[in-house]
């Protein structure tokens, strides 16, 4: 393939490869089928990454409210779940047979206007993609018209990520309150907790992934994806050479905001249940740190460092709780002091130039000095 | 939502709820004098703040531990003791938090965002394990006990008073400080204009270090003057930090007064609706409404004009 291609360049194409052979074929013949479950549920949160990629590292606008996308994605699939597993005949003891449990529970006796679409699959998908981004739109409206930005808008969306989860802890009846959206069985009559369901639905999650992570890479190398670098590193100049600066902000926000969409949708498929314990300030901060380890200006790194984050994080809780939160902690500092770029930095510094110096010594050209072509590389 | 009551009735139910709402603004103010100073000020985003707070609290319940078992014959007077070494204590962590991580950061506001919320989960964690995980509350002097009446329906907590003339005090010397002190229009003038400040003399890697000290002292003093009113926890400090942030950048994140202003409007508006809805919807709708005003107005009620 040649390097001019739009959306990968040639050594893109090899790092597709091994990461779609990492998910595709080692993971899956490595895990079992708890492990690989869980592997899938990390995945979901690297959509999430992606987007900050492209919304935090080339577009600088860091939003501390990835989790309301994640979760409303994964509400609207859980509310269609939740509907299917609660027909008439298996709710029959409630007293009002044919609405979720929790409703009963809380004395609703009819189903919510806004929970009637969720009955048809397609409308339900339809929902995953655009009520995310039109929330995502109006926020962005309202902020990037107004030149709100930076620190502004961070703190702005984390308060919005508050609100959003006390709303939903608040209206029980409507939402199943702080325990979430539970017990989901099936998806169109299939069940999705076997362990044949389970593994399907990571194979799909990583075949999205992939897809999205395409998707994103086009973004940021079209004129477009140029224009948002500009945009983060020279707002008024953009601006004063006649761009609408607020609509290019707009649109990579919604991008975001439907990658985290369907990754918290394929997130409720796999784990069964959708909480606000995903859609609040701390998930939400965290996702900014999964795409921080991997390296803001990378998608692959993104992928990797939520991986990475979620694999220590697991391991670390399961033998030492108390050692997490130190370890957490002190990831958010070093990666912030230290690594900036996080590890495709590391990759791009320390790895890339001996893999070039080598390509060049076989292409039987001279060979780059290392800082000279570690620079190149840091400027793309 | 009027419906039900007399006059009379609304009449004392907005009083009470103002009294209420009088108290919930003095813990705004008290948290977010410190946060003022050092993102209106410095521009830095400390998610750490809670924590230092949560820090003044811990050694007030020691100071007050301490003096109940060595010297019971000054617990009253150990309060001041305590607030005295809260704002020292957390000071001086300050300081040594902005030497070892925040000046590296002063060009990427955003990442001391990320930095401090790292650091803010060590803290929590240091907390739980070395204080453990269970809410400590301290035991109030006899003075601070019991309720004034002001009419036959209305009490007034002793204690609530305290925490509100100690907010008027406090707010009074940073006032005093920020505004009529040398030193105060030094760190005016370094957050105005770095480079010129440098010039013109002022050692602007001190004021610096010496403005970020000052203010997690203060978040030390309000941990402080908390344990008046509420138990304290490794995580508490969480709780208050988007409501603190809320309130500095609707205020105007470089005004003081605007903070105050927007500290009274937010507590005052949650306390009454509070009576009248649930708690979570009051909040909803409070933090609802602030964020709208702040699309309207994004740099906040008070806007300190500068050339930049």
């Amino acid at each position: 393939m040649r390097s001019g291609n739009i959306f990968l360049r040639r050594n893109e194409v090899l790092f597709l490869v091994v990461l779609a052979a990492l998910l595709l074929v080692v993971f899956p013949m490595a895990l079992d089928s708890f492990r690989l479950n869980l592997v899938g549920k990390y995945l979901t949160y690297a959509f999430v990454a992606l987007g900050l990629v492209l919304c935090w590292g080339n577009a600088g606008i860091l939003s501390l409210g990835q989790g309301i996308f994640f979760g409303l994605g994964g509400y609207c699939m859980a509310m269609f779940l939740k509907l299917e597993s609660s027909s008439p005949e298996a709710t029959a003891i409630q007293s009002t047979p044919g609405i979720p449990d929790f409703m009963d529970w809380n004395q609703i006796t009819e189903l919510p206007f806004f929970w009637q679409p969720f009955h048809s699959l397609t409308l339900t998908v339809v929902a995953i993609l655009v009520v995310p981004t039109a929330f995502a739109w109006l926020i962005g409206v309202a902020m990037f018209k107004r030149r709100v930005g930076g620190v502004y808008f961070a703190i702005i969306t984390q308060a919005i990520a508050a609100i959003l989860t006390i709303l939903i802890i608040g209206q029980q009846g409507y939402t199943g309150g702080i325990n979430g959206i539970t017990d989901l069985r099936t998806l169109k009559g299939w069940d999705i907790r076997t362990d044949f369901a389970k593994e399907v639905l990571y194979f799909v999650t990583v075949a999205l992934l992939l897809g999205c992570l395409l998707a994103a890479q086009f973004v940021r190398r079209s004129k477009y994806g140029r224009i948002l670098v500009a945009i983060r590193d020279k707002e008024d100049r953009v601006r004063f050479s006649g761009y609408d600066v607020s609509n290019f902000k707009i649109f990579i926000f919604c991008f975001a905001s439907v990658l985290a969409a369907v990754g918290g949708a394929m997130f409720t498929l796999q784990v069964g249940f959708m909480s606000p314990s995903f859609v609040g300030i701390v998930p939400s901060i965290e996702m900014v740190i999964y795409c921080a380890v991997g390296g803001r200006l990378s998608l692959f790194g993104a992928v990797y460092g939520t991986l990475f984050v979620n694999y220590a994080k697991t391991i670390f809780s399961e033998s030492f709780p108390e050692l997490w939160l130190f370890a957490m902690g002190a990831l958010f500092i070093g990666v912030v002091m230290a690594f900036p770029n996080g590890l495709a930095g590391l990759w791009q510094v320390h790895v890339q130039p001996l893999f070039d110096r080598w390509a060049a010594a076989r292409a039987g050209a001279r060979p780059i000095a290392p800082s000279a072509a570690a620079a190149a590389e840091r400027r793309t | 939502m009027f419906e039900g009551y007399t006059l009379a009735e609304l009449g004392s139910i907005f009083a009470m709820q103002g009294f209420a709402g009088l108290i919930l603004f003095s813990v705004f103010v008290l948290m977010a004098l410190g946060l003022a100073i050092i993102f209106g000020q410095m521009g830095v985003i400390n998610m750490a703040h809670g924590e230092f707070l949560i820090l003044g609290a811990y050694i007030t319940y020691f100071t007050s531990n301490f003096f109940l078992n060595y010297i019971p014959a000054l617990f009253s007077a150990y309060f001041f003791v305590a607030m005295a070494l809260a704002f020292v204590g957390a000071g001086a962590l300050g300081m040594l938090v902005e030497w070892a991580m925040i000046r590296h950061l002063y060009r990427r506001p955003l990442d001391t965002l990320l930095a401090t919320w790292g650091l803010s989960l060590i803290l929590q964690q240091f907390y739980r394990s070395v204080f453990g995980a269970r809410e400590v509350g301290v035991e109030l002097p006899e003075w601070l006990i019991g309720s004034l009446p002001v009419t036959d329906v209305i009490e007034v907590p002793i204690n609530g008073l305290f925490v509100m003339a100690l907010t008027l005090m406090i707010t009074i010397a940073v006032g005093v400080l920020m505004y009529r002190s040398r030193w105060g229009k030094q760190v005016r003038a370094v957050m105005q204009n770095r480079v010129m400040a440098g010039a013109v003399g002022i050692d602007t890697e001190r004021v610096d270090r010496y403005t970020f000290g000052i203010g997690c002292g203060i978040a030390g003093v309000a941990g402080s003057a908390f344990t008046m009113v509420g138990s304290t926890g490794p995580t508490s400090g969480q709780l208050y930090i988007v409501d603190t942030f809320l309130v500095v950048v609707f205020g105007g994140a470089q005004s003081l007064l605007g903070t105050i202003a927007s500290a009274f409007v937010i507590s005052q508006a949650q306390s009454t609706m509070e009576f009248f809805l649930s708690g979570s919807m009051a909040k909803v709708l409070t933090l609802l409404t602030v964020v709208g005003i702040l699309m309207l107005r994004p740099q906040g009620l008070f806007v300190l004009k500068v050339r930049r």
